[in-house]
């Protein structure tokens, strides 16, 4: 009698669960909760390094848009006339750009060509904060956006935004799949839940690449203070290893469900606490979103 | 784990042996775990008083050698026997570090939580046995990193247990801050996991585990404690998480999250630009303000239940109790800017932190007036527990009215990094939480070990400490008075304070005599485990579900079925009922919840008076906890 192993099924010894729900679940949520302060703490240091800082708004407000100008960036209502970075592309050459240490691709030699004509007008300076506007504005194969005149910045990581909430989507189309228990269902959602996570994690990775190419690091940065590269690069990565680790526990999920290990167990619980991550994980992207690039 | 599941499945209804490695070493069991974090936190806590009896006695003596030190430390840190100036801060840090966290954080929570949560809720386990694990070994592994900074050429972190940068963020701001400083965040990043896998289990455990009956109002306040504990814990240890990443960026990849215009002696200006160091000050604070009440919550949810026990009456106020604990959670978020008061914040920001602090006295007082009338009128039993559970409540109370002198931002300008402060957070949350450990070590090392501990060495234990920890800290609040700074390893050139040289001596050999006394303590511990009295079921008649349990300690807690409970935990001397206390799984002849009513310190001859109005607030709130089915 002095040691015994009891069942783990037996651990529930009565009573009414209080909220519903299962230990399992009960847990994920309070993991989520304390990822979120981890976030809220990241973001914290953002706000509070990024406010320490003046706007290039402000700058390009102080210089004068004349004095711009006359410095060569064309000016439309007081904000930059982002053709001209289009006629600087068409100016490029391999020697006008001989500078660009780190072009492997076309495009990336033309950004870099942007940015140091930026920064010889003390548009990006290390003294203040450089509008998201003016950094992330590229896209595959095009270089700095110019839509037939129309400058759209943040159009690639709209994208990568677009994308994450619709594997959101998915994520619960397979978890109403689960509740009605169907298998096959299940199976489909998964696989495109974890394709829309590989997809915003290969975004993430041309946009490190672009920002990279560019000559950031965590130290340095040519579009303003080293600080905003070093935010950037901590507080998507961070981000990034969450989605990451949510495309592994969504693969493993989605194993299980073809090994039926779900269907033998008779509930498919799991995919519900994999499906409360990955919206947690989503909706983190909203904030940063929202205040990395948007503001 | 689904294939250790299946396999408890198949050896269910048969008795099997387990191997040395799954009982002792690799335990899944919650009351194994639990005394794997005693066993640790004690070791931690001789190592940490050790390193505080080195520097105190170089406090007293700044000129005496001393032959042990070089000993201990070598002739690199305590050349000729005199202890090095950048080791002593070193040896400080250590001492801080190890027993905010490694002692009164994991070694108090750790180990009663662990304990106490599934044996008086009612459960066969935690939760989750195997994160529970994890839990320790993670913990363990922190441990040993932490020591191991103690044996690197450059020595430890040095730059104080709130590793404020810059010393923290430029490896070569001085010697603690190369390989030692990089060792303590590794640990404590490895901490916070594992506090982490230990607070979700908690929380998880208390609201979903409890047996049929115990509904939150029936919980005893141990548990309530334990599991707010927890919830500090699980939302404040990620802040210092993320803060601590950054510095980690600031150290090794050249970033400036918290470095600014600098000009290092051995490497001129640095090229660090754009960082604020009191962006980690208040990044730290979130953390490092709610972790002195996951320190003396615990602590407090201890000293309740033993102080009902042994004076046996209800604990006075069970609901206020409850709500002044939930007070002193969310209270606890919003008042961190105190520590920063003379870092430059806006004098209006200070006022906002002044006032929700001196609030916080608010819930601690109720804690407080209720211990004493729990007391009083009681049948005092003085057991050892009871008596450092009694002397937690007076150093609460002494500790607890300096906090209100240092809450106030103008006096703290005054009391800032003085032995004040020093003082105060050693009486408070220093010996309050220590004395609230070593009381439910006393308590409940019958149900941990099978055995009693020994009662004289026990009283022998507690007034030598008592009366040396009065006689370390309590000249510390004249010293900061005085305007006496901490953190300066000698005062031999400033006159003006070394005229508290005697009281210093004082200091150091009242530290020696509480070291002596742990001593005794251990002795006490480590040989009661082996030949202490056998114990009865329930040796103090205690009411909680954990002393329903057998002796023997089985893994699974209860032979049979688990209890079910039908009254609350606190139902000592009730008039109703000839023995002084009634188990919480006796059922009741009356009505549950006419004798719950009982005892919610209402008078039944003022049944119909208006006071009784005044707890309709509180029994909609019982009400709204209870479940819907008994």
């Amino acid at each position: 009698m002095s040691t015994q192993t009891i069942s783990q099924s037996s651990t529930w010894g009565g009573g009414n669960s209080p909220f519903k729900v299962s230990y399992g679940k009960l847990m994920m949520w309070v993991f989520l909760l304390s990822d979120a302060f981890t976030f809220s703490s990241l973001l914290t240091a953002y706000g509070a390094i990024r406010y320490s800082f003046s706007s290039t708004d402000t700058f390009i407000e102080e210089v004068t848009p004349v004095k711009l100008e006359a410095d060569g960036i064309p000016m439309r209502d007081g904000r930059i006339d982002f053709t001209f970075a289009d006629n600087l592309i068409n100016k490029y050459t391999p020697e006008s750009a001989s500078h660009a240490a780190h072009g492997a691709e076309g495009h990336a030699d033309h950004t870099d060509y942007f940015v140091q004509k930026m920064g010889e007008t003390g548009i990006f300076s290390e003294s203040h904060w450089p509008s998201p506007d003016l950094v992330f504005n590229h896209f595959p194969g095009f270089g700095v956006i110019d839509f037939h005149g129309m400058h759209l910045p943040l159009i690639f990581v709209s994208l990568m935004t677009l994308i994450l909430i619709l594997s959101s989507v998915t994520m619960v189309l397979a978890v109403e799949a689960g509740q009605r228990g169907d298998k096959a269902a299940v199976s489909k959602w998964m696989l495109w839940t974890i394709i829309g996570g590989f997809m915003f994690l290969s975004c993430q990775a041309w946009e490190w690449t672009q920002f990279i190419g560019a000559g950031s690091r965590m130290y340095s940065n040519p579009y303003g203070p080293p600080t905003f590269a070093a935010l950037f690069f901590g507080v998507t990565g961070f981000h990034g290893f969450h989605v990451f680790s949510g495309v592994v526990l969504n693969i493993i999920v989605y194993v299980n469900n073809l090994m039926g290990t779900y269907e033998k167990r008779g509930h498919y619980e799991m995919v519900e606490k994999v499906g409360l991550y990955w919206h947690f994980v989503d909706l983190v992207w909203v904030f940063v979103f929202t205040f990395f690039y948007l503001i | 784990m689904s294939t250790a599941t299946a396999h408890a499945h198949t050896e269910d209804h048969h008795h099997h042996e387990e191997s040395f490695i799954s009982k002792y070493v690799f335990s899944m069991d919650h009351k194994m775990i639990s005394k794997q974090f005693l066993i640790t936190g004690i070791i931690m806590g001789v190592i940490g008083m050790a390193m505080s009896i080195a520097f105190r006695l170089q406090l007293a003596y700044p000129e005496t050698s001393f032959p042990i030190l070089e000993w201990l430390f070598g002739s690199k840190w305590a050349p000729d026997g005199h202890l090095d100036a950048g080791y002593y801060m070193a040896l400080v840090t250590m001492h801080g570090t190890i027993m905010v966290f490694y002692v009164l954080t994991a070694g108090l929570s750790g180990t009663f939580a662990n304990l106490l949560l599934p044996l008086q809720v009612g459960a066969r386990d935690m939760a989750s046995p195997f994160m529970n694990m994890l839990s320790y070994w993670l913990f363990l592994l922190s441990s040993l990193v932490l020591l191991s900074s103690l044996f690197v050429e450059t020595g430890p972190a040095s730059g104080g247990w709130t590793i404020y940068p810059p010393l923290s963020a430029l490896p070569k701001a001085m010697p603690g801050s190369g390989m030692g400083m990089t060792l303590w965040l590794v640990a404590i990043v490895l901490f916070i996991a594992s506090s982490l896998l230990g607070g979700i289990n908690y929380v998880s455990t208390v609201l979903n585990m409890r047996t049929k009956g115990m509904s939150m109002t029936r919980l005893p306040l141990t548990v309530w404690a334990l599991m707010l504990t927890a919830v500090l814990g699980i939302l404040s240890f990620p802040v210092l998480l993320g803060g601590g990443l950054l510095l980690l960026f600031d150290r090794g990849f050249g970033t400036s999250f918290y470095l600014s215009d600098i000009y290092l002696g051995s490497a001129g200006a640095l090229e660090h630009t754009g960082g604020s160091p009191v962006l980690f000050q208040h990044l730290f604070w979130f953390l490092g303000h709610p972790e002195v009440y996951i320190i003396i919550m615990p602590a407090l949810g201890i000293t309740s239940e033993i102080i009902a026990v042994n004076s046996r009456k209800p604990i006075f106020g069970y609901t206020a109790m409850v709500i002044s604990l939930l007070g002193i959670a969310f209270l606890s978020f919003i008042v961190w800017g105190h520590h920063m008061f003379i870092t430059g914040m806006n004098p209006l920001l200070g006022a906002v932190f002044l006032v929700t602090t001196l609030i916080i006295a608010v819930p601690s007082a109720v804690k407080t007036f209720n211990y004493l009338a729990t007391l009083w009128r009681g049948n005092i039993r003085f057991t050892n527990g009871m008596m450092f559970a009694i002397g937690l409540v007076s150093f609460f109370i002494s500790g607890g009215l300096t906090g209100i002198f240092l809450g106030n931002a103008a006096l703290d300008i005054q009391l800032h990094d003085t032995y004040f402060v020093v003082g105060h957070f050693h009486i408070v949350m220093g010996c309050a939480a220590i004395f609230g450990m070593i009381a439910g070590i006393y308590h409940w090392f019958p149900k941990m070990f099978g055995r009693m501990m020994n009662k004289p060495l026990g009283y022998i234990h507690f007034w030598l400490t008592f009366i040396s920890a009065y006689l370390v800290f309590f000249p510390m609040h004249f010293m900061g008075l005085a305007g006496v700074p901490r953190r300066y390893y000698a005062f031999t050139l400033l006159p003006e304070y070394n005229v508290w040289a005697d009281v210093n001596v004082l200091m150091t050999l009242a530290a020696i005599l509480g070291g002596i006394a742990q001593i005794i303590f251990l002795y006490n511990f480590f040989s009661s485990i082996f030949i202490g009295e056998k114990a009865t079921q329930n040796p103090w008649e205690a009411n909680t579900l954990e002393w329903t349990t057998p002796v023997e300690r089985i893994h699974g807690n209860w032979p049979g079925e688990i209890p079910t409970v039908y009254r609350w935990a606190y139902d000592y001397s009730n008039p109703a009922y000839e023995a002084d206390f009634m188990p919480q799984n006796i059922p009741d002849e009356h009505s549950a919840e006419e004798l719950f009513e009982k005892n919610t310190s209402v008078d039944p001859a003022r049944k119909d008076s208006p006071v009784r109005e005044t707890a309709d607030f509180f029994t909609l709130l019982r009400n709204w906890f209870k479940p819907r089915t008994v």
